[in-house]
């Protein structure tokens, strides 16, 4: 059944997707920062996202303004049961836009803003992961509202994906400086990418695992035949991604290794939709049930089909003028 | 202090702190592309360097706009959850259409404003300039919408779950009745903040070198800016006034201080103390029937006052009395630094008249402190209700422990201290400097240039 509240969870899910291409490898530099170099190596990772990390971060604005707009029961219900993680999301990006602007305006403090950097990078991912488990761990509602306290969303499974996501975003950083940077900065990052990868692939496991003992829902989704033959090819997909993410590694490509690292996150996300689709508040509220309604959906979407594409064509021209390796001229 | 009282002081300072950016950005964004147009038409340096010694000073102030600016996407989820459900089909697509069509567009165009001459070329940049420009554009026409409609709200239907939803024409809910008001005098309202702040950087340096040619430039330009937007301002913010009048009536009442009603004609109560709890304004200094003929157009109109409203619709009057006057005080000073600028243009004296510059420099942040004050006025104006007349504030909050809040508002007010304190310190730090010859691009620290055509080289080629 296609229909608009349908169509709305796609845009929402797309919005989502583009912002975890788009700034989880720039959250990502600002994990591994303090590993590389004071001096030209810091540069060069920063000046590899200077132009486009607002732009990313929009995806993120979308985001939410989409889920307010097009379902505003779920966001009303989400943003109080995650309050804390999201306060420190949005204070740690805080801090890291600014340092942006600011690690060059005063080169006296740049260690300062460097540390703020890589603490509001390291905040951001982990708030958001920890967002992300305790969406699917089930939050306490109550009619139309969050009726959970303010504390409900830490567990160790909420830890656990926030962990999880420190890694990921880490090493689609060190694939983006890989792809962008050459020398001594590319030889430590490929080494880095590397290990990540492992790490990744830990996580993703235990964390796959932990959430088939949160709901009898995902249990089922997961595990009951005949759906297990369908479902089993994402575990299977995501072994072959792997291998041949460190294939192209092994090869010493330069963009390969950051596609597939950024496949493997598509196979986690398509794995989310296994489990919860077509709840917006996992395994509490479906998309229909906090879906505005058509004629606020349809307004939106007018825009948003016109919109979405021009925005795509315009942001990767902007990608295609700072293409290539970012080598020492710099561009800040 | 309950829970309510504290997100709202959370809403208001995140809100305020953020406002700033924007009112600065909005005006800053139009004159570079005013700069980058005029330096493309007459190929003369002095605006070039103009032009890259205020995109340094744009580069700061709108980062910090972004980031400020992200957390109020969620501050209605949050702190203002129960009105986001109720609201959220009205108000949620007009700020999807600003993230659709404003956000991406400053976004995407940013980089190439910032980094991107020696890329693209100049005529290409010029476009990126103009689309963030026209980006901060669209981004204050639907936000304004949003706040226009939970001022007056119109074209809306009641769900049977309570919600308000759009009714048949999404144009009557966009162009409700007080948005075209609001736009045009919060617009204006952002051109003068950065014309008396662009005014003040250049009187600044007036003062200690007369002969800047930058220095020159810029102060010239600011001072038009006053001269001819200032008292089209005042002219905008009397038909806004008029406009709340029709529809807010209770907010001009408190903006007026008027606890009684006046049958026979109300004074302007230009200064007083309003007391709430004797229903008066203690040492009122007044003019006899001037309020009836500034809102009315007549000596003698009949002005209803607060005793006609319920006590408990009655939005809190000292701060809307107190607010106004520094908003109106501030735009007739406005007005005045724009008559002696044209003084002093037709006497020949605008770089050597020290006692305009030291005027235009204290008036630099006069600006942002009148966007501040209007936005109290609106907004204290509006209460008790975020959705005026409709949806009560104490019935729009999340449900959240007051600790919670608490904790989050003083994180929000140590952070925003520290890292807009420093970011302002920084843009200080740049207006201190005055406009040279050789203006270097954005960011002067990362020059590691060798080898490659830097920008500045490419644009002192286009320009000499």
């Amino acid at each position: 059944m296609i229909d608009l509240t349908v169509i709305w969870a796609c845009i929402i899910g797309f919005a989502i997707i583009a912002y975890v291409v788009m700034d989880g490898f720039d959250l990502g530099i600002g994990i591994l920062f303090p590993f590389f170099k004071v001096g030209q190596d810091r540069d060069t990772a920063m000046n590899s996202i200077a132009p486009v990390w607002d732009g990313n971060e929009t995806w993120l604005v979308m985001g939410v303004g989409g889920l307010f707009a097009a379902f505003p029961l779920a966001y009303a219900i989400i943003l109080p049961a995650l309050y804390a993680p999201m306060i420190a999301m949005l204070l740690g990006l805080v801090f890291r836009g600014v340092a942006f602007e600011f690690r060059w305006r005063d080169p006296a403090h740049r260690a300062f803003w460097d540390r703020a950097f890589t603490t509001g990078s390291v905040i951001a991912t982990f708030a958001q992961g920890v967002a992300l488990g305790a969406l699917l761990q089930g939050i306490t509602v109550d009619g139309r509202s969050y009726a959970g306290g303010w504390w409900e969303w830490l567990s160790p499974f909420s830890l656990l994906t926030g962990v999880g996501l420190l890694v990921g975003y880490a090493l689609l950083g060190a694939c983006w400086l890989n792809w962008k940077t050459e020398g001594g900065l590319q030889r430590q990052t490929v080494t880095y990418a590397g290990r990540l990868g492992i790490g990744l692939l830990i996580m993703i496991g235990i964390i796959s695992l932990a959430t088939l003992r949160l709901e009898a829902q995902y249990y089922q989704r997961w595990l009951s035949f005949p759906g297990v033959v369908a479902t089993a090819q994402v575990p299977l997909a995501t072994l072959i991604v792997t291998f041949l993410f460190y294939r192209s590694l092994r090869l010493k490509r330069d963009a390969q290794p950051f596609f597939w690292a950024l496949a493997l996150f598509g196979l986690c996300l398509v794995g989310l939709g296994v489990s919860i689709w077509p709840d917006v508040v996992p395994a509490r509220v479906t998309i229909w049930e906090a879906a505005a309604p058509v004629r606020s959906q349809l307004f939106m979407l007018v825009g948003a089909s016109i919109m979405v594409p021009v925005i795509l064509a315009y942001t990767a021209w902007s990608y295609w003028v700072f293409r290539g390796k970012i080598g020492t001229e710099g561009y800040h | 202090m309950d829970a309510i009282i504290l997100a709202r002081a959370q809403f208001a300072f995140t809100v305020s702190f953020h406002f700033l950016f924007p009112a600065f950005s909005i005006g800053l964004a139009s004159y570079l592309a005013v700069l980058e147009a005029l330096w493309l038409k007459t190929g003369k340096g002095v605006y070039a360097n103009l032009f890259r010694y205020w995109l340094k000073i744009f580069a700061v102030v709108f980062a910090m706009g972004v980031v400020s600016g992200i957390v109020m996407s969620y501050q209605f989820g949050t702190n203002w959850s129960v009105f986001s459900d109720k609201a959220g089909p009205v108000i949620g697509p007009l700020m999807a259409y600003e993230v659709l069509t404003a956000f991406f567009l400053e976004a995407g165009f940013l980089g190439v404003m910032l980094f991107g001459i020696n890329k693209v070329g100049r005529k290409l940049h010029f476009v990126a300039t103009l689309a963030v420009a026209l980006g901060t554009f669209i981004s204050a026409f639907w936000i304004l919408s949003v706040n226009s409609w939970m001022q007056t709200p119109v074209g809306y239907e009641i769900g049977a779950n309570g919600q308000f939803l759009p009714g048949p024409s999404w144009l009557t809910i966009i162009f409700n009745p007080s948005f075209p008001y609001r736009l045009f005098h919060t617009v204006l309202a952002a051109y003068l903040t950065t014309a008396f702040i662009v005014g003040a950087v250049g009187a600044w340096h007036l003062l200690k070198d007369r002969c800047n040619p930058g220095a020159r430039k810029m102060f010239s330009m600011a001072m038009w800016m006053a001269a001819i937007v200032a008292p089209i301002q005042i002219f905008a913010g009397d038909m806004h006034g008029l406009n709340t009048l029709e529809h807010q009536p209770v907010k001009v009442m408190a903006m007026e201080g008027h606890f009684q009603s006046h049958p026979n004609g109300a004074p302007l109560i230009l200064f007083g103390i309003p007391n709430s709890a004797k229903q008066r304004v203690d040492y009122a200094i007044e003019i006899p029937k001037a309020s009836s003929l500034i809102l009315k157009h007549q000596l003698d109109a009949p002005l209803k006052g607060l005793d006609t409203v319920p006590q408990t619709d009655r939005p809190p009057v000292g701060i809307v009395f107190w607010a106004f006057r520094v908003m109106v005080g501030i735009g007739f000073a406005m007005l005045g630094i724009g008559l002696l600028s044209l003084i002093a243009r037709w006497r020949k004296a605008l770089y050597d008249w020290p006692l305009l510059h030291r005027f235009a420099v204290l008036m630099g942040p006069s600006g942002l402190i009148a966007v501040l004050s209007g936005w109290i006025v609106t907004e204290v104006g509006r209460q008790p209700f975020t959705v005026y007349g409709l949806l009560r504030t104490t019935q729009s909050a999340s449900p959240l422990d007051a600790p919670a809040v608490a904790s989050s508002l003083l994180a929000f007010v140590v952070v925003y201290f520290t890292v807009f304190g420093m970011g302002i310190w920084y843009l200080l730090h740049l207006m201190k400097k005055p406009p040279e010859a050789h203006e270097p691009p954005p960011s002067d620290a990362p020059i590691r240039s060798a080898g490659i055509t830097p920008a500045p080289a490419i644009i002192e080629g286009a320009s000499a």
